[in-house]
């Protein structure tokens, strides 16, 4: 077992990230992303980590910059929130076209107008399709623990792929928790220095990043498409095999008294924590409810979803960011593809709530349960509603 | 023909080639020529870093390769930062012992708008923050890969797609923006000019910018026939006579000191470059004066300054 430390999640990302031997950091700070890069430029000026960093004049930059360094072989470590990775969205797609193995923690946050710094999922929505890994996680262990596995996964010659950590900004950014810290031997046996398969270098000169004519670019897409999806066995593999190290395993998709539930909120991101409160003062009061938690965003875990859902009658899908003028929720159009094909499948009632930080409490939890059950019992197959707005 | 011009065989030079023959450029394209010059100029030791526009395009569709040393292109804009990623990875693998030491030269490449327009912003970043690479603008005078649209290196009174000479507005309003002078604001260690018409001061140039330590900016005026309306074989000429009306004068800015690489007691009339180009047509004698003022103004400028060395 590892110490327990209580500290701010941010701090504990840039501790990981120093535990990984990161080569080169390079990033812009934005609101509520900055503690981790104030605290990995001091490890670095202190020393404790020897690599390149760069606090560099955009988050444009910030990116371009981690393409070329990780096109070189060299681990390389970015991370912002909401504007900045706006900004950065166009170099999100090259990175991972050119298949290179970045890490980088998006601190979620709204993406302006109205100008807002607070909490949701609007940011990283924008950039869903980029062709990256994306993690949501739920706490500051599982930011610690994802920097470890996810350059261990996205290094891998069978995947190399980019990776975003997805954690709730200030929720999880800014708030003190108790971390468990991997012995640093562990760390270095887990996560030996990457090894590229190309790297830009003379003494074996490749081309990266040629364009493509109609006739092949369909051909480079559809590789892309296929080496993402066949990612997932690889990921299951490294949880497994950090599950045995730490003790901590992870699933795509988690689930709370789910088995028997009739009704099941499905949830994303740190929002979960406070869903499972609810659903076990629902459960206290004798209703048949359950929660999942989707952990795993890209590639999307159609199987371990279905898995989880489609025993119950419900579902209660809590987005956190508007597909404005579309269907519904990012979560909720996933949850209802996948389980779209199936001859008995529940009906999924989507709520988007927390937007741009408003407080989510159990009760809110209930009040949605209460109202998706009525409403779907009353014959309603598109329950949709953005939860405690004033009109 | 290029008249009282003797052929020579450059022997210090390499006869190998690492920009391949074979890429798409129009006939006559000196951007191209430039490339080829700049890597013949370091040899095999380098890493590119390349802009999208006209040389990448030309040089690049999958699964074809013109490039026999390390390409990477990855964007529009943000050629410098790319290099800049480049130059540091390179470094920390060096001294963490991951790579072996030895030197190899990062070069970024863009053209004209890749640099005074769109990259301008990630350009000023990487010299502010002094990457040891060499940034090298191939300046053909507008967007060419895309059109021949406006950029802000387009000179006054040339007509493009997007500052077309119409009634009512004589083409480009706007001067030639000072790419090299913007660069030698940020006091790297050394900004050059250079032409391809000129391939051996070129070359001593490139060779000067990967020796220095720190960031250098090479700008190299590239004579682009499809986007200038000129006759391809005509390219060589061009680029002389842009140094030698004063146009585009060729100097160096070593650690703040101006050094005209040549100097003319005497300018060559304007005219004379002028007239070569469709994209000059429609200009007026009056408006041709008026560049002619201006060229000599700030031609003084310069040769003011390469005597007083700051
Ligand atoms: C962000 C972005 N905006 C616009 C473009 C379209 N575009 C590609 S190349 C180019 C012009 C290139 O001009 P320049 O840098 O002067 O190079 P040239 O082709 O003239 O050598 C433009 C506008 C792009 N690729 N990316
Ligand atoms: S358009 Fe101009 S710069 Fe582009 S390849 Fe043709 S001649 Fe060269
Ligand atoms: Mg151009």
């Amino acid at each position: 077992m590892g110490k327990r430390v209580g500290m701010e999640v941010s701090i504990a990302a840039a501790e990981a990230v120093k535990q990984a031997n990161v080569d080169v950091i390079s990033a812009y700070p934005i609101t509520p992303q900055t503690h981790i890069v104030e605290h990995l430029s001091e490890i670095v000026a202190n020393g404790e980590l020897d690599a390149e960093f760069f606090c560099v004049e955009s988050e444009h930059s910030a990116m371009s910059i981690c393409i070329g360094s990780e096109a070189t072989g060299a681990r390389s470590f970015t991370c912002t929130s909401a504007q900045g990775l706006a900004l950065m969205a166009e170099m999100t797609y090259i990175a991972s076209g050119l298949r290179l193995p970045i890490l980088m923690i998006v601190a979620n946050r709204t993406l302006s107008a109205p100008l807002s710094i607070w909490n949701d999922h609007s940011d990283t929505m924008m950039i869903r399709d980029c062709g990256w890994i994306q993690f949501f996680v739920e706490n500051g262990q599982e930011v610690y623990d994802h920097v470890f596995i996810s350059y261990r996964v996205g290094e891998d010659r069978s995947v190399l792929f980019p990776t975003i950590i997805n954690m709730d900004g200030f929720i999880l950014s800014h708030v003190i928790e108790p971390i468990e810290l991997i012995d640093q031997e562990k760390v270095d046996k887990f996560l030996p220095p990457y090894q590229p398969l190309y790297r830009l270098h003379p003494d074996q000169p490749v081309t990266m990043g040629a364009f493509a004519l109609p006739a092949i670019f369909a051909e480079t897409k559809k590789a892309q498409e296929v080496a993402l999806r066949a990612s997932l066995p690889k990921i299951l593999e490294v949880w497994k095999e950090f599950g045995d190290l730490t003790g901590r395993y992870y699933h795509p998709v988690e689930t709370y008294k789910a088995e028997d539930a009739e009704t099941l909120l499905v949830t994303m991101g740190s929002i979960g924590e406070t869903a499972s409160v609810a659903v076990d003062r629902m459960r206290e009061e004798g209703r048949s409810v359950g929660l999942v938690k989707i952990r795993l965003w890209r590639p999307f875990p159609f199987e371990a979803l279905k898995q989880a859902t489609l025993h119950a009658k419900n579902l209660v899908v809590i987005d956190r960011a508007v597909s404005v003028g579309g269907p519904g929720g990012p979560v909720a159009s996933e949850v209802k593809a996948a389980i779209y094909g199936e001859p008995l499948r529940p009906t999924v009632y989507n709520f988007i709530a927390g937007i741009s930080g408003r407080d989510v409490a159990p009760f809110d939890f209930i009040k949605m349960v209460d109202k998706a059950e009525i409403e779907i019992e009353e014959g309603k197959k598109d329950g949709y509603e953005l939860y405690g707005v004033r009109e | 023909m290029i008249e009282n011009l003797n052929v020579f065989a450059v022997r210090t030079l390499t006869q190998k080639e690492y920009f391949a023959p074979g890429h798409r450029s129009c006939q006559g394209c000196a951007e191209a020529l430039a490339v080829r010059l700049v890597c013949k100029a370091l040899g095999r030791n380098i890493i590119i870093a390349a802009a999208t526009g006209c040389m990448e395009i030309v040089s690049s569709p999958l699964p074809y390769t013109s490039w026999r040393v390390p390409w990477f292109h990855c964007a529009f804009e943000n050629t410098a930062a790319v290099a800049s990623g480049i130059e540091v990875g390179l470094k920390v693998l060096m001294r963490k012992g991951r790579i072996p030491k030895k030197k190899i030269v990062t070069i970024a490449m863009a053209g004209d708008g890749g640099t005074a327009d769109i990259g301008l912003q990630a350009l000023s970043g990487a010299l502010e923050r002094g990457h040891d690479f060499i940034y090298v603008c191939t300046d053909n005078e507008a967007y060419m890969n895309t059109g021949i649209q406006r950029s802000s290196s387009t000179p006054f009174g040339a007509s493009t797609t997007t500052s077309p000479a119409g009634k009512m507005k004589p083409g480009q309003i706007t001067w030639k923006k000072n790419m090299a002078a913007i660069a030698a604001a940020h006091s790297i260690p050394y900004v050059a000019t250079a032409c391809p018409s000129y391939p051996l001061d070129l070359i001593q140039k490139v060779r000067k910018a990967a020796d220095i330590p720190g960031a250098a900016y090479i700008h190299i005026l590239s004579v682009c026939p499809t986007g200038w309306r000129s006759a391809p074989d005509q390219s060589i000429k061009l680029g002389r006579l842009a140094v030698e009306t004063g146009t585009f004068p060729l100097y160096e800015v070593e650690r703040g000191k101006y050094h005209l690489s040549i100097d003319f007691p005497k300018l060559k009339p304007i005219k004379e470059y002028l007239r070569l180009q469709g994209r000059f047509r429609h200009l007026t004698d009056e408006m041709i004066e008026e560049i002619q003022d201006r060229i000599q103004r700030d031609y003084e400028i310069l040769r003011e300054r390469s005597k007083r060395g700051f």
